[in-house]
């Protein structure tokens, strides 16, 4: 896979259809459906503990803005994956272009699936830092796989928007 | 927070899979604006935030209803916004953040961002209660681990 900015766009080239796939998983990646842990960390306390006047504030008029705000990122992604949807076949080789506007949206919805992914499979920081666990053999060692990679995604973003 | 590793991502913009044997099976597993709710609560107080793209600036509106939800020492006390570590923020997007919620030169958000890394947490901002609770609620916006804190 190659990573380039081009023309206002940050274009992925030469994908295979593995990674074609992790990218097209994303935005189901960043959803906390039935992860009790993943919502947690998404919606984390905004206190230590000890304001709960605050807390209830937050939770009735705070978290549901943060949810719009996470999700509209997640559509905007979505949206420009949709450059990938296609027959398994023609997943070869395929490019996606995003748009530099939307480098914001995808890096909330990067982070947003790595902090999800990580919750729900209860990364430790030792696993997190094993940048070199190969071959992939299990399902956790995919979700890890996940997490590094659209880390990759977000540095080049990051760089690229510093640049 | 953890850095990006240099193998098998590599800093070129090239993503390489190398020996990964991976089963395509394995595969069915399965900005940006601001919010502003708690600028509501606080129009129903009387005060209202001017700007949540300038993070710390409010002005205060002629207060229409008078509606006391917190004592006065509360507001009075100073404040903190607290970060803390997490162990999947990369350090280059916490540091992206600190730059844009408070408005850091990139030395002093570095800064911050290692001591959220070696001590576990760090004291971004100090001051009355409003802006620090927006402070907190950008923060969260980024998706960090940010806390509003009574300064002891």
């Amino acid at each position: 896979m190659e990573i380039r900015w081009r023309n206002d766009k940050i274009e992925l080239s030469e994908l295979d259809p593995f990674l074609t796939e992790l990218l097209r998983q994303i935005p189901a990646s960043a959803d906390t459906s039935g992860a009790p842990a993943a919502e947690q960390r998404l919606f984390s306390s905004p206190t230590n503990g000890k304001e709960t006047e605050f807390c209830s504030e937050w939770k009735m008029y705070v978290e549901p803005e943060l949810r719009r705000l996470f999700q509209t990122a997640t559509q905007t992604v979505a949206a420009d994956l949709e450059q990938l949807n296609g027959n398994e076949k023609s997943l070869a080789n395929r490019i996606l272009r995003i748009p530099a506007k939307h480098a914001d949206a995808w890096l909330s919805t990067l982070n947003q699936a790595r902090l999800v992914i990580a919750a729900k499979n209860n990364f430790t920081e030792n696993e997190l830092n094993d940048h070199f666990r190969s071959p992939i053999g299990s399902r956790r060692d995919l979700s890890l796989f996940q997490v590094n990679f659209y880390g990759f995604l977000q540095e080049f973003i990051l760089r690229e928007m510093a640049s | 927070m953890i850095p990006l590793p240099e193998s098998p991502m590599p800093a070129r913009g090239r993503f390489e899979l190398r020996t990964w044997y991976v089963s395509l099976l394995l595969m069915s597993c399965g900005p940006r604006q601001d919010t502003g709710c708690l600028a509501q609560i606080k129009e129903i107080e009387g005060t209202s935030y001017a700007s949540n793209q300038k993070a710390g600036t409010i002005t205060t509106a002629e207060p229409t209803i008078e509606k006391e939800t917190r004592s006065e020492e509360d507001l009075d006390v100073p404040w903190q916004v607290v970060v803390h570590n997490d162990p999947v923020n990369l350090m280059s997007y916490v540091t992206m953040v600190f730059q844009r919620v408070f408005g850091y030169p990139r030395e002093k958000a570095e800064r911050h961002m290692l001591e959220v890394h070696h001590k576990g947490q760090s004291i971004l901002w100090s001051g009355m209660r409003e802006p620090a609770e927006l402070y907190v609620q950008q923060l969260h916006g980024y998706l960090l681990l940010a806390t509003l804190e009574k300064v002891s």
